[in-house]
């Protein structure tokens, strides 16, 4: 059954239309890559799931519940989670802070600063650091185990990824796929198609804040995934939605 | 030893001034909001409590008792009703907001209590005149302790707060980002009301000590948020020992100038306040802004 369902959303920046009638149906138990070039209206979206940005039109629904109207600090306790663009730690917290912040307000579930901690081993000698002087893959564990600490049934990842060395990367990643394992939905937003397309079991694809591909990762080719990415053959690409 | 009772009594002083600068310093550091009517909030407090006293004949303790949970809920009355809906509309609002509040409470004041000036000294008994002589001429008196160990003890506990509670965590997380703090489920608008009725509740405290140990009229107010503003710039502002330390130095400039000529008092005080904002760092405790 669907956990997450985007009826129509429009979502604009002032002028700019950055969401145009997307709808989006996501399952329980899902891992999705949300897929397009910059601009494409992709962190706009999770913002809008998150309900960190208000969308001109359309709804959101949660597990049956429409929560358009729902602010984002209610959201939470609802079990969405996001992990945002820049990771956005308090940078004068401490990491253990940070997380136990994040844990204050979530519905109950099994997410603990100490299981964090074994997700992200790295984090453990790092606990009573303030946040502003970890390094880039440190804050990154530190922003994914604070959206854990929400106990989530739903998290959505904004470019994980982004600003980290290789190899803080693949141990992002690790720790993903023990989460993916868990039963945990995922929404993740990606630039680096392999990995999106490795993960994930569905991939979204947007440009310029429409849906121009949708479908099963081990269905989808490079090629059609590349089309629908730079928008060289849109309509053949067969948009759905 | 005159320099050292002149120390000890700077310091003494600066306990009230810190007193007085805490909620402004707070509000500061939460929502970025400088509260121009904290002074003349400051003087309701008193006002409040010296109605009941004369109506009633009540203790001032006492009153201060019912009084400070009062204003506790006009805090978060001024934050929902006023400041929330200015803050929307960016920085220079709240400013121009809290600005008009401040004529708005003198005015009422003047016609409720009429221009009249009052204290609180004659009630309070021993706790105004008493103190205590050390051989050498060291001279502590008794309100001036009571006023400072109060000092330590509000500004201690926020500390404490700020930094061991879960409640005072989501503080802190609000004031380094809001936008973050709401996707971890910290609802910003309770937390922003919250720190407005601290900030509010201790300067009522500060006015009653300045009831008690002055005399205060409907136009009070304005020199009490200098004096505010003051200690929270040469602390640094968003930390509580920061706001302390600026008190304490706030309140032995004044006594140096006052021992040096009872007119420098004043200006004193002024002189090391435009010295420590013309200085590099701006602030002896400054740090990032943020960091509450």
């Amino acid at each position: 059954m669907s956990l997450l369902e985007v009826r129509s959303v429009d979502a604009n920046h002032g002028l700019l239309k950055a969401v145009r009638g997307v709808s989006i149906t996501i399952d329980d138990g899902e891992t999705r890559a949300l897929i397009g070039a910059n601009g494409a209206g992709k962190t706009t979206l999770l913002r809008v799931i998150a309900g960190a940005h208000r969308p001109a039109a359309g709804s959101v629904v949660f597990d049956g519940t429409d929560i358009t109207g729902v602010p984002a600090h209610q959201r939470v306790t609802l079990g969405i989670a996001l992990v945002p663009e820049g990771r956005r730690l308090f940078p004068g917290l401490t990491v253990e802070e940070n997380l136990r912040v994040a844990g204050a307000h979530r519905r109950g579930g099994p997410w603990t600063v100490d299981r964090v901690l074994d997700v992200f081993p790295i984090l453990r000698a790092r606990r009573k650091y303030r946040a502003a002087t970890l390094s880039g893959g440190e804050q990154q564990a530190t922003a994914i185990g604070r959206a854990l600490m929400c106990n989530p049934r739903l998290i959505l990842l904004d470019e994980v990824s982004l600003g980290l060395a290789p190899r803080a990367v693949a141990g992002v990643y690790e720790s993903l796929r023990t989460l993916i394992g868990s039963g945990t939905t995922v929404v993740l937003v990606e630039q680096d198609l392999s990995r999106a397309l490795s993960i994930a079991s569905r991939v979204t694809c947007l440009l310029h804040g429409e849906v121009v591909l949708e479908g099963a990762a081990a269905q989808l080719t490079r090629e059609q995934v590349t089309a629908a990415y730079f928008g060289t053959r849109r309509t053949a690409a067969g948009a759905t939605s | 030893m005159t320099w050292v009772n002149v120390l000890l009594q700077g310091v003494l002083l600066g306990g009230f001034y810190a007193l007085l600068a805490c909620g402004l310093s707070l509000m500061f550091g939460v929502m970025r909001i400088i509260n121009l009517a904290h002074g003349d909030i400051a003087v309701v407090g008193a006002y409040l409590v010296w109605f009941l006293v004369n109506q009633t004949s009540m203790s001032p303790l006492l009153a201060a008792l019912i009084v400070l949970p009062v204003m506790w809920i006009a805090g978060y009355a001024i934050y929902i009703l006023l400041l929330e809906r200015s803050r929307r509309e960016g920085v220079l609002v709240p400013l121009l907001t809290t600005f008009g509040l401040a004529i708005v409470i003198e005015n009422v004041l003047l016609q409720v209590f009429s221009p009249d000036v009052h204290s609180l000294g004659s009630n309070t008994g021993g706790l105004t005149t008493a103190s205590v002589t050390f051989a050498g001429g060291l001279t502590i008196s008794a309100l001036g302790t009571v006023t400072f160990v109060t000092a330590v003890i509000v500004l201690a506990g926020l500390q404490l707060y700020l930094s061991r509670t879960n409640s005072g965590r989501e503080m802190r997380a609000t004031a380094q980002d809001p936008d973050a703090a709401q996707l971890v489920g910290i609802n910003a608008r309770a937390v922003y009301a919250r720190a407005t009725a601290i900030a509010v509740a201790v300067a009522a405290l500060g006015g009653i000590f300045l009831a008690i140990r002055s005399t205060f009229d409907p136009s009070t107010g304005p020199t009490q948020l200098i004096f505010a503003f003051e200690a929270v710039v040469i602390g640094g502002f968003g930390s509580p020992w920061g706001t302390l330390l600026g008190g304490v130095v706030l309140g032995v400039a004044q006594v140096l100038g006052e021992q040096i000529n009872p007119q420098y008092a004043i200006l004193f005080g002024h002189l090391v306040f435009l010295a420590v904002l013309s200085s590099p760092r701006g602030g002896i405790l400054a740090r990032r802004s943020g960091e509450a």
